[in-house]
């Protein structure tokens, strides 16, 4: 075993007691960073230098809180105050912010290390990392898969050994995905549970900064750290919050787990449904009842969230204008130019595809017939959940219809592309916490099943996805990287 | 009611996007795509339903009138790729 | 004005809340900062950043509401207005478009003893945008400077039915909304500073005809002048147009103060598709009846309570309470003057006349004049008191506008007194008398302008401070003698 192949809560007890400090665990990471990102390809920014100085400092001075001193980074939609944040878009290459993210701003505050910035789609748009203006992340567990997306650098990051744990944001699957695909824990909190303040809006009533770790117990820990109102997000809840950490038992004797039919036919590929299958099982011989339920509406969330996801980032989308920030057209003699060329240079594609669809939908001939009606059909999923949940704790589904699939695999069929999405989509519609742990290997790449939750239940979740990883070992698997063998 | 390169184009001078004819023939067929696996809702009767803006149940979610000082001039500006005495600045606007 | 047609005008009024912060971030609102200097990431609409809805803006609201007679919404939201501009650095207005917070309101307007009810459809919040400086005008500049300082302050947009029927109507609507705004307290209404603006949409349609005529909307109004004169332009236009028999078109036009004409902007075929949508970032704002009654409790008392008041507790003409209850601070100095020298009437004159003219000549509101409604106070007094003359008292009263030093203190500067002394005025009766046989002449044969000239010599001679009453007292006795 390797320093970098350690959970957070073994390394807190090593710093703790002195075995090792974290100018030693930082370069150890570095190293590894070294060794392997030329074939993973997870950052867009490293940085060493503040991150050597941020192990020297705790060591002079170290604190007691649960993160301290360790190593992680963070998705680049995540803005960090001094540090380049691009959204993997060439429209902020060269952008940083002058202020924090609420959850930089609290990992910071936990006094870890910060390693770097993580690859992702641009602006979190895609599932693959191939729509980043700067690289496609590869899948550790096979470099020519991909990683997943949109969050494909903050899952590889962690399954490669290059930073203890990370941050994502998903706005339809884009923490659980990639967790997924790359063998580790996703969490996606309730909406409104954790801050969204400095994080690049995609879609703003779907999107949720989460945790990507490897196990569940580390997930309670960073959750801990990131979660609670802020005064700076009005959509931030106020509600107390609870030690995910503290008594998280792995007792589920009793829990009423519900699984949903929907999610195990038609896309949902047999091996995936066949591994999920085996694990509501393992939960029934750990005393959980558990049974079919229907959502029935599941087939309507993902034409919905089309219509949603591409209406609000077509707005959010608009702030990027070359005037205050990001990439501006020098050479436009007027104000029109200077918009259009700016914006048409520093888009990709699928952006520019997201924003012109989203214009169109909002447009005053297209409103009711798409938008309106997908805020109805939002209204109809979100109801499906809250039924099933008067009579169950939790519903497990599998996390994605397949493992991870090749580079360039859905060239020219974007549908089948998103597709990907179909089971995640769903929670993010409903506003729900949902979290994807490894349930299994196919052919040698993992797969993920998804835990759904009730409205800010995260630690009910966090205890079911704990019984199943205590009885199991997926997660302790690591992948062959580099000198590894 | 398919969508056609004319109405892409009227869509990016909306959303100021320069695009060239391949990329509004390219967008006109993917959004197509989308939206006739969009109009699969229409399948579903939603005469009675409330539309969900918010997924959150909050409301009445304030700040109190009290000034905080932002960054200074200088941090604002350093972004901008063309400032002039303090200001933005912005080519011809009519 | 031709009589075959009538006006039809309707007012959308911008009013900036004197909120101490932005609508949605927590940016000084103070007037006149050095560019770009009260922003911030929020309000520069840098990536990441969210909207926090200020909640005084909200009570502002809630209170121009109360004060317009408005249904003030159980629920209101927010909305994205999405367009490019420079001056709007999200490339959309945070409005209210679906769920506004105010709607069905009426103020009352008077224009020729003739009152009549306005209606107004709705009042809603929204963040005001950047200011653009241009070299020259905005065609032919070469480049525009972005000044972000008012972008993101508290705007309240209160639109009105189109119940008005002239120039005049707009002007009474307008000025008497500002009054209630400025008396409820929620703003400065400052049109110069452009914290109160003004578009108006005018129409015109042939007597008796029912459906409104091609409207046309008319921006960049900012004085009540410009309201009028800009209106009854675009009337006097329309009306041409339409005799001419040129097709109107519904469009935006400017109204150009220098050369007193309105001037196309753009018409309703580059009309922007705004594509209005609910904010996702802002939660629905949701007030309660118990929210209403507090802010209710807190106000103080309207335009046309206090207008009521004087007319029924002092006994003032309508008139005069109408001009006093303009401004909080005129009734404010009304109100204390009374308290101190109980003579109503007397003192609506001295303000209705000797100070809103000064404040007029000087261009002033009367909360930035250095007088005090204790020293006109005095200054009646001394008047009563047969200390000075009305007519010195005026001369008194504008060293007081401008210094700001007592009436006492000036008239001993100035050697002001009065005088009364009927020695002194007998002794000056005798030696005018002497000097002038001729005019005795005329006086005796029944010219009674021989008597003015007399007071007029005596006046004269004393710089105007004989006291007149004793003047004509004396005067009467010493040229019956004759």
């Amino acid at each position: 075993m390797q320093l970098y192949d350690l959970t957070i809560h073994e390394l807190t007890a090593l710093i703790k007691e002195r075995k090792v400090s974290a100018h030693e665990l930082t370069r150890a990471y570095l190293q590894r960073i070294d060794e392997v990102e030329e074939q993973v390809g997870a950052f867009i920014t490293r940085t060493d230098e503040l991150a050597l100085q941020q192990a020297g400092d705790f060591d002079n001075n170290p604190v007691d809180k649960p993160l301290a001193g360790i190593p992680y980074g963070l998705k680049d939609n995540i803005c960090t105050s001094g540090i380049r944040t691009t959204g993997a878009s060439k429209m902020l290459e060269d952008f940083v912010p002058v202020y924090n993210a609420r959850v930089a701003a609290c990992l910071e505050d936990q006094q870890g290390i910060l390693l770097g910035k993580l690859n992702l789609d641009e602006f979190g748009m895609g599932c693959s990392t191939e729509t980043s203006a700067f690289q496609t992340t590869s899948n550790p567990w096979d470099l020519q898969r991909v990683a997943g997306g949109s969050s494909g650098g903050s899952a590889a990051a962690v399954a490669a050994g290059e930073v203890a744990y990370s941050l994502g944001t998903d706005t339809g699957g884009s923490i659980r995905q990639p967790a997924a695909y790359c063998g580790l824990v996703g969490l996606k909190p309730t909406y409104g549970l954790v801050s969204r303040f400095g994080a690049i809006a995609n879609s703003s009533s779907l999107d949720q900064v989460g945790v990507i770790t490897r196990d569940v117990k580390d997930c309670a820990l960073v959750l801990s750290a990131i979660a609670g109102y802020d005064s700076q997000d009005g959509t931030s809840a106020k509600i107390n919050i609870p030690d995910y950490f503290a008594d998280l038992s792995g007792d589920i004797k009793g829990l009423k787990i519900a699984y949903p039919r929907e999610y195990f036919r038609n896309s949902t590929d047999t091996a995936v449904a066949r591994q999920v299958k085996r694990a509501l099982h393992a939960y029934e011989q750990m005393g959980a009842i558990v049974e079919e339920v229907s959502l029935p509406h599941s087939e309507y969330a993902l034409p919905a969230y089309y219509i949603i996801s591409r209406a609000e980032a077509s707005t959010n989308m608009a702030r990027f204008d070359g005037v205050q920030f990001g990439l501006r057209d020098v050479k436009a003699d007027n104000i029109v130019d200077l918009y259009a060329n700016s914006r048409a240079a520093g888009f990709g594609a699928e952006v520019k595809l997201r924003i012109l669809l989203g214009s169109y939908v909002l447009s005053s001939d297209c409103y009711e017939t798409y938008y309106l009606k997908a805020m109805k059909v939002r209204r109809l999923i979100h109801d499906d959940f809250t039924r099933i949940f008067e009579n169950y704790d939790i519903i497990v589904t599998p996390t994605t219809p397949t493992t991870a699939f090749c580079r360039d695999e859905y060239r020219g069929n974007l549908l089948s592309l998103y597709r990907n999405d179909i089971l995640t989509v769903p929670v993010n519609m409903a506003g729900l916490p949902g979290i994807s742990v490894p349930c299994g290997f196919i052919d040698g790449l993992p797969a993920g099943m998804q835990l759904i939750g009730k409205p800010f239940q995260e630690k009910m979740l966090l205890n079911a996805a704990l019984a199943f990883e205590q009885a199991h070992d997926y997660y302790k698997a690591r992948p062959a990287l580099g000198g590894d063998k | 009611m398919a969508l056609t390169s004319k109405e892409v184009e009227h869509l990016a001078i909306l959303s100021r996007l320069a695009l060239t004819d391949e990329e509004k023939a390219l967008f006109a067929g993917q959004m197509n795509d989308i939206l006739e696996f969009a109009d699969k809702f229409n399948q579903l009767d939603t005469d009675n339903v409330e539309p969900m803006v918010y997924v959150l149940p909050a409301n009445n979610v304030f700040r109190e009138d009290e000034v905080i000082p932002g960054p200074t001039r200088d941090e604002l500006l350093t972004n901008a790729s063309a400032v002039e005495e303090g200001y933005f600045k912005v080519p011809k606007i009519l | 004005m031709n009589r075959e047609y009538e006006t039809v005008v309707g007012l959308e009024v911008h009013v900036e809340l004197k909120t101490k912060t932005k609508i949605f971030c927590s940016c000084s609102t103070e007037f006149g900062a050095e560019p770009n200097t009260q922003v911030c990431p929020g309000c520069a609409g840098f990536p990441g950043t969210l909207p926090v809805l200020n909640r005084k803006a909200v009570e502002y609201a809630i209170k121009t509401g109360l004060a317009l007679n408005c249904e003030i919404a159980e629920v209101s939201k927010f909305d994205r207005k999405n367009y490019f501009y420079p001056d709007l650095p999200k490339a959309y207005q945070i409005s209210q478009y679906y769920m506004p917070i105010c709607k069905n309101g009426h103020l009352d307007i008077e224009v020729e003893e003739t009152k009549k009810r306005i209606g107004i459809t709705r009042a809603h919040l929204e963040e005001d945008a950047g200011k653009l400086v241009h070299q020259g005008t905005i065609t032919s500049t070469e480049y525009s400077l972005v000044d972000l300082n008012r972008g993101g302050m508290a705007l309240l947009e209160i639109v009105s039915e189109p119940d008005m029927r002239s120039a005049q109507e707009a002007r009474a609507y307008l000025e008497n909304l500002r009054a209630i705004l400025l008396f409820a307290g929620v703003s400065d209404c400052k049109m110069q500073e452009g914290s109160l603006r003004c578009d108006a949409n005018v129409s015109v349609r042939p007597r008796g005809q029912t459906e409104l005529g091609t409207r046309v909307e008319i921006k960049n109004l900012n004085s009540f002048r410009a309201l009028e004169k800009s209106i009854e332009y675009e009337v006097r236009r329309q009306i041409n147009a339409i005799e001419d028999g040129e097709e109107l078109i519904q469009e935006t036009r400017t109204w150009d103060e220098e050369k007193q004409v309105t001037r196309a902007m753009r018409t309703k075929e580059d009309a922007q598709d705004y594509r209005y949508f609910p904010d996702p970032d802002l939660a629905p704002v949701y007030i309660s009846q118990e929210w209403i009654a507090q802010v209710s409790e807190s106000m103080t008392e309207l335009p046309n309570q206090a207008r009521q008041r004087l007319v029924n507790d002092c006994g003032l003409p309508e008139y005069d309470a109408s001009i006093l209850t303009l401004t909080p601070a005129t009734l404010k100095f009304f109100d204390e003057a009374i308290t101190k020298y109980n003579q109503p009437k007397i003192v609506s004159n001295w303000i209705m006349g000797e100070l809103n003219r000064l404040l007029n000549v000087n261009n002033m509101e009367i909360e930035d004049s250095r007088l005090v409604a204790g020293d006109l106070v005095e200054l009646l007094k001394l008047i009563d008191a047969g200390t000075i003359s009305g007519k010195i008292a005026k001369t008194v009263f504008e060293e007081m506008f401008s210094t700001g030093k007592k009436p006492e203190e000036i008239i001993k500067e100035k050697g002001l007194l009065q005088i009364s002394d009927e020695d002194t005025l007998k002794g000056m009766i005798d030696e005018i008398v002497a000097a002038n046989p001729k005019v005795v002449e005329d006086y005796k044969n029944g010219k009674e302008k021989a008597f003015g000239f007399f007071v007029g010599q005596l006046m004269k001679a004393t710089r105007g401070q004989a006291n007149p009453a004793i003047v004509n007292k004396l005067l009467q006795e010493r040229l019956s003698r004759e």
